[in-house]
């Protein structure tokens, strides 16, 4: 159980900066994810953390213990790696057992701790084999044991489901949040799925080109994302985002050809934003309702439980996602009707979130 | 792309084959010519029928070159440049792949001088060498004028002196500062995935436990091949044991067989020379047999 404060960590590699000041609190106990898109500094934020890679600037503690210098063996983390990097010569057992190994630890007392690890993970049949003969999944545990039987403060996982497939994925995340309610140790999470991140994270840490984007709840992120970037990395399929423009009465979208009477509240006239719509909060409904958007569909995707409908307004690709038992053709009109409560805006020029919108009560369309 | 055609199978198993009967021709010879008595070895052409003196012909040549000591010698002498070369060049591989360290690159390119400048291109230097091992110090001394201040203080004339000149030591320690060891290596551990230098580094092992607990049991396979390949290799030196031992009981086998080897106007004995030959031939070929499973994985890309 520790704490860990990250206040302006810089990351540079020779001339390049990756990590560009990013500044976090992740309580005791916490399960924090760190997700963006690949080459975004999460993974040597993590690292960083770990002690594998050099701070370039500001500081890291744990439990208020700044631990910039410290080796890695020396901050009480364990990290479990993406290749689950188990060492191929050794058995499962010595594997999970090979920190108690060289921290000199008896056997007798090795030995019964590795047997309790492999209790929980259900790995005690295999105990003796070598990690070349298991499968992925098993691979996946013994790293995770090996992580485990430290009891360390602090557990670091970096992508460790994306080498899995689908279906393993699924059972493996709700067996590490099982895991962590279990040990209650604080975790930080790197993933770039996003599905993971939603359902593994206490608190969610969005981040894009070496900064942080927004911290906060999965819900948190999802319903008021903090900016155009998050929204957009966010939920699947991706939010729609339309440039438009404020006009005395409402907004111009598109250079122009489609026009939304919201109310324009603070935004002055004449500046520019980007509108985003969730494609879940968008109805189809019948062409040429009045206040609805006419669109043409390009292309359905059949999901089982639902569908998404693809459509062009005006040139711009705009999805829908309809639980609805509606079929449309390729070709056909289509309406699209939503809510004001459920546009977000944000600037053009920087990205950020402009809140201004706060009525519950169907746009019309001008 | 692999063919699998009858005809191509047929064709590579022909020339599979020539090849085969190519290398293996010579040493049928030498079998043959060893079994034969003199007489009949020296008959033109040589009967290729065995003869029935072999046994006879390999305790003469036992005898003669008195071959007991001698691979025993030669054993000493390829089992030690082996074994040092093995541990030698994992050590340095070690420190080139994990370290930095300033002066990294040119210690890097002095081990790859030693390719280009083999031991019998630099043969007197290492004899001189050899010969006293201190030299290079006392000339040190001499030059900076550092003998002749001890000389004027102490009263005491240095004059360092250790000879390797017959001994084993001598025999092995210039045949051990080669760098194909250290390259083999090197190109060994740059294919271990760095999260297993990382999760070894999680799990609190030092650069020294690393070593000995995860990349040593690792390299293996390349240990063995790189053993197989420094003992055949020091069993077959011929100049540098010949040069340094001057005392018949520290020489080796191969430097040896020049005594069964007859004399112009000797007894024509060729049969006994195969014979010698076929002896000191035995000890690599033990060798190749025992460790061709892990001298092959060694060789080829590791399984991942």
């Amino acid at each position: 159980m520790a704490s860990i404060t990250i206040r302006d960590v810089y990351k540079s590699y020779a001339k390049m900066q990756v990590v560009h000041g990013v500044n976090l609190d992740i309580t005791s106990g916490e399960f924090v994810v760190i997700l963006g898109p690949s080459g975004c500094g999460k993974s040597t934020l993590l690292r960083m953390i770990a002690g594998l890679e050099d701070i370039s600037g500001g500081t890291i503690a744990i439990d208020g213990a700044i631990v910039n210098k410290l080796e890695p063996r020396e901050r009480g983390c364990a990290m479990v790696f993406q290749n689950y990097a188990l060492y191929p010569h050794m058995s499962v057992a010595q594997n999970i057992g090979y920190s108690l190994k060289v921290a000199g630890v008896p056997t007798a007392e090795r030995t019964q701790r590795i047997q309790a690890v492999a209790r929980i993970l259900e790995l005690e049949q295999l105990l003796d084999r070598k990690p070349m003969a298991l499968s992925g999944g098993q691979r996946q545990r013994v790293a995770m044991g090996r992580a485990m039987i430290r009891e360390p403060k602090v557990f670091l996982f970096d992508e460790p489901l994306s080498n899995l497939d689908a279906k393993l994925r699924v059972q493996m995340r709700s067996e590490i949040r099982k895991l962590h309610r279990r040990l209650s140790a604080t975790s930080v999470f790197v993933t770039h799925d996003q599905v993971e991140a939603m359902t593994l994270a206490d608190r969610l840490v969005v981040m894009n080109g070496g900064r942080v984007e927004q911290v906060g709840t999965p819900s948190e992120i999802y319903s008021r994302p903090a900016s155009r970037f998050v929204a957009t990395f966010v939920g699947a399929p991706a939010m729609n985002m339309l440039e438009g423009e404020v006009t005395l009465d409402g907004l111009s979208l598109l250079g122009g050809s489609r026009r939304l009477a919201v109310s324009r509240a603070s935004l002055p006239v004449g500046s520019k934003v980007a509108v985003g719509i969730r494609p879940e909060a968008v109805r189809l409904v019948a062409p040429g309702t009045t206040g609805a958007l006419n669109a043409s569909v390009d292309l359905v995707e059949e999901l089982g439980a639902g569908r998404v409908v693809y459509v062009d307004l005006d040139g711009a690709a705009f999805s829908v996602m309809t639980s609805e038992a509606v079929h449309p053709a390729p070709g056909s009109a289509v309406g699209l009707q939503f809510s004001e409560a459920d546009l977000h805006f944000f600037s053009s020029e920087t990205g950020s979130r402009l809140d201004v919108f706060k009525a519950s009560v169907p746009v019309p369309a001008l | 792309m692999v063919e699998r055609t009858p005809i191509l199978n047929f064709l590579t198993h022909v020339i599979l084959f020539l090849g085969f009967v190519f290398c293996v021709a010579p040493f049928v010879i030498v079998v043959i010519a060893a079994s034969h008595n003199l007489k009949d070895v020296n008959d033109v052409p040589m009967s290729l029928l065995p003869g029935s003196d072999f046994w006879i012909n390999i305790k003469t040549a036992w005898t003669t070159a008195d071959l007991g000591p001698k691979l025993f010698n030669s054993f000493i002498m390829a089992a030690g440049v082996a074994a040092g070369k093995v541990i030698i060049s994992a050590l340095t591989a070690f420190s080139i792949v994990y370290f930095r360290y300033p002066g990294r690159m040119l210690i890097f390119w002095l081990v790859f001088i030693t390719l280009m400048l083999p031991l019998e291109v630099r043969i007197v230097p290492t004899y001189a060498v050899v010969a006293n091992v201190l030299s290079p110090y006392q000339t040190i001394l001499d030059l900076t004028g550092l003998s002749w201040l001890i000389e004027k203080i102490s009263g005491v004339q240095v004059s360092l002196s250790l000879g390797l000149l017959n001994s084993y030591t001598g025999l092995i320690l210039p045949l051990i500062a080669t760098a194909t060891g250290t390259f083999l290596y090197r190109q060994f551990f740059l294919t271990v995935p760095d999260e297993l230098t990382e999760a070894a580094r999680m799990d609190g092992a030092g650069a020294v436990r690393f070593f000995i607990d995860i990349l040593l049991p690792l390299s293996r396979n390349n240990m063995a091949a790189l053993g197989t390949i420094m003992f055949l290799w020091a069993w077959n030196q011929y100049l540098w044991p010949l040069l340094i031992t001057t005392d018949q009981s520290h020489a080796t086998a191969v430097t040896e067989l020049k005594q069964l080897i007859p004399n112009v106007g000797g007894i024509p004995e060729w049969n006994i020379a195969m014979a010698g030959t076929l002896i000191v031939m035995l000890p690599p070929l033990v060798v190749v047999v025992v460790m061709q499973r892990w001298f092959v994985r060694g060789l080829i890309a590791t399984e991942k």
